[in-house]
């Protein structure tokens, strides 16, 4: 297999040619930084195909890091009320999963840095058929894939065939996985680790910050791999206190629900594109503190 | 027939796939729970003592075994076969779900699960579900689509004098799948302390193998009832199949049993052709739900589409793995029967045996309609009797009132 983007990973890392170099560079330009990244979350055609364009395209100049978009599903087991609605809100506007490539495809055009991911549930892809999926997504330019009911049982579905178009299979860990799980569930994982901080659906109930960083220090103890926190994020602060301890914040519910509320297309984009500069501005400044503190102690 | 002989003894595998349908294809949060259940049950299914509560329970609670009742005036009627009536529809609660029910209550407890959630349909597993969970003293939360609550009204009111707290369910159409999509929500945020009691064979493994588990022991009784009444097996069994418990409930101990004819009757809703009904083999195709891979009814991109049937516990857009599975093997046939040929069936259940039928079982005398007048009398053909039709005279007197001068229930 050859792959262009060659010349432009480290060395080291002797898997490359199966990884996402967007992804990889996307948060290796973040350790420079010494900050989060800020990862979005947005249904892909949602409200309407066209709003929903103009909302990703303008997602990195508002500050977000790496996109999650979602492939709408009429069956979300694993998302509450807001991605629910979202998500019915595009099927019913017409939304495939080949207008969502689609989507993908546009965006490269104008944006080759950016990762996006692909979030959703197995049966589009299924049904689109596994191969045919991922050498299309490859060509648009997807960087990785969530897929919320594929659990590592069934990396033979879709986890070992996407390594193999150079796409990011993005594992979740959750409070339920134990130590005994953990491996299992690392063992595959490519791109970042998604830690879902509350056992429950998007949207629900916030995280508390102790138990979450003590978790992820857990997580990292296991894995190289950079750790992105998400399920219950909505506000500038929150994502502030997580982004001191995690290598992302993913913040979805929120947004969609800035589309829910808003009374036109022009409102929705500026809606959500104004919670995003938020947020940015709050993942950019939240280990500010601490570096100066550092500083302090070492003068 | 050419069939192995093992068919029932090797699956599913141990990944929950019976040949590639099955499996568990659920979120993380609710892997390791699954796993842990699958141990809990295998050491319950070879535990004794399980075993002594599970037979004492379905004995002197539930009032197994179920009679096999020879229906000489519907084999008459017919002309042909002679017709066994499996009577599921006299055990406790009224029909074949609370086989399933006890065990999987037993086996909360065992785990020491403090809460009980449960998706239905028509609203005869919940009552299922609210029954057990009042006889061990479980709270019990039912989630209901809204549109089967407006036409399950007396089971809604069965599961409220059965303590249980009935959460409506408003998002997709209302029905089944919305319930168990919303089941599997609340399970997910409260996995440490809940059990679900998933009222079919479908799931993620080990649901497929352990409803089927506790539900053949319809096919064992039948079994036996038959060879002590004929000397020998029957030479058919039909049973409604909806997500398909009560179906393989009866099939599964004859799996290998290569003379004993097996035929699936889906819910053909207004016809196969038109679209709508909720015949996932028979109108359906393969793909991934609530757990498992299945055949599903879906349109071109994946999304799932509504069913439509007369009978709400046949509403459900897919079937249980092991049928899909069974259907491609060709080891059970699968047909289907549309809602008028079920609510004709089910009038002549209740003039011929005076015995009322649930609507899903009619779907199955409908195919016994058919298929019995073609058969000599030596033909015996068992249906599976799975429920009994108290709950469905609201909507079958929106269907049929006007012939008895019956306007509203």
């Amino acid at each position: 297999m050859s792959i262009v983007h060659s010349n432009t990973m480290p060395d080291t890392v002797n898997q490359a040619m199966n990884h996402s170099p967007r992804i990889e560079q996307c948060f290796a330009a973040l350790k420079q930084q010494n900050r989060p990244a800020l990862v979005s979350y947005l249904t892909a055609g949602d409200p309407d195909a066209d709003t929903s364009r103009r909302l990703l395209h303008g997602l990195p100049s508002a500050g977000v890091d790496i996109i999650e978009l979602g492939m709408p599903f009429s069956d979300p087991m694993a998302d509450g009320p807001a991605i629910q609605k979202a998500a019915l809100r595009a099927l019913n506007n017409g939304q495939t999963q080949a207008k969502t490539l689609e989507m993908v495809r546009h965006f490269r055009e104008e944006n080759s840095t950016t990762p996006i991911v692909l979030m959703g549930y197995y049966n589009p892809i299924f049904c689109y058929g596994v191969e045919r999926f991922l050498a299309d997504a490859a060509r648009a330019g997807v960087d990785g894939l969530i897929v919320v009911d594929l659990p590592p049982e069934h990396d033979e579905e879709l986890c070992t065939p996407a390594a193999q178009h150079s796409i990011d299979f993005i594992r979740l860990a959750t409070p339920t996985t134990d130590a005994k799980r953990l491996p299992k569930v690392l063992a595959n994982a490519s791109g970042f680790i998604y830690y879902v901080s509350v056992a429950g659906v998007t949207g629900g109930s916030a995280p508390t910050s102790e138990r979450l960083e003590s978790s992820v220090a857990k997580l990292r103890e296991h894995t190289e791999l950079p750790i992105a926190v998400g399920f219950g994020i909505r506000t500038a602060e929150q994502a502030a206190t997580i982004g001191r301890f995690s290598d992302a914040v993913v913040v979805g519910s929120a947004l969609v629900d800035c589309i829910e509320n808003a009374n036109t297309p022009d409102e929705a984009v500026e809606r959500v594109h104004g919670l995003v500069s938020e947020l940015a501005e709050s993942v950019r400044a939240c280990r500010e503190v601490e570096e100066r503190m550092e500083e302090q102690l070492s003068v | 027939m050419n069939q192995p002989v093992d068919l029932s003894k090797s699956l599913p595998d141990a990944n929950g796939l019976f040949g590639s349908f099955g499996g568990r294809f659920v979120a993380e949060t609710l892997m390791p729970l699954i796993l842990e259940l699958q141990d809990e049950y295998t050491t319950a299914k070879n535990d004794p003592e399980f075993q002594r509560q599970l037979a004492y329970f379905q004995g002197d609670y539930v009032g197994r075994p179920s009679p096999l009742y020879f229906a000489e005036r519907l084999t008459e009627h017919f002309g042909g076969a002679s017709i066994y009536l499996k009577r599921e529809e006299l055990n406790h609660t009224g029909a074949h779900k609370i086989n399933n029910c006890i065990g999987q209550v037993l086996l909360a407890k065992q785990m020491g699960k403090k809460r009980i959630i449960a998706e239905t349909g028509a609203g005869m597993h919940g009552v299922a579900t609210a029954t057990v969970a009042a006889r061990f003293g479980l709270p019990c939360v039912i989630y209901m689509g809204t549109t089967d609550i407006e036409r399950q009204q007396t089971n809604v009111f069965r599961m409220k004098l059965l303590g249980a707290e009935i959460i409506p369910v408003t998002s997709g159409t209302g029905t089944l799948k919305d319930a168990m999509n919303e089941a599997l929500r609340d399970w997910v945020t409260n996995v440490d302390d809940t059990f679900y009691i998933i009222g079919t064979v479908a799931g993620p493994h080990p649901y497929p193998a352990m409803v089927r588990d506790f539900q053949a022991v319809i096919g064992h009784e039948t079994r036996s009832q038959m060879l002590e009444k004929k000397g020998r097996l029957p030479d058919s069994l039909v049973a409604c199949v909806g997500g398909g418990s009560n179906a393989i409930g009866l099939f599964y101990p004859f799996l290998d049993d290569p003379d004993v004819q097996m035929i699936g009757v889906e819910a053909g809703g207004k016809g196969v052709k038109s679209g709508l009904h909720a015949a996932s083999l028979n109108g359906g195709t393969p793909g991934v739900l609530h757990g498992n891979r299945t055949y599903l009814l879906q349109n071109e991109d994946g999304q799932i589409t509504d069913a439509h049937s007369i009978s709400a516990g046949l509403d459900y857009p897919g079937i249980g793995p092991e049928h899909a599975w069974l259907h491609e093997q060709k080891r059970v046939e699968y047909v289907s029967a549309t809602d008028d040929e079920a609510l004709e069936a089910f009038q002549v259940c209740c003039r011929q045996e005076g015995i009322i039928p649930a609507l899903e079982t009619a779907h199955a005398l409908a195919e016994v309609a058919k298929r019995a007048p073609t058969l000599p009398r030596e033909h015996l053909m068992v249906i599976n009797l799975s429920g009994r039709g108290d709950k469905d005279m609201t909507s079958v007197a929106h269907h049929l009132g006007d012939k008895f001068g019956v306007k509203n229930l």
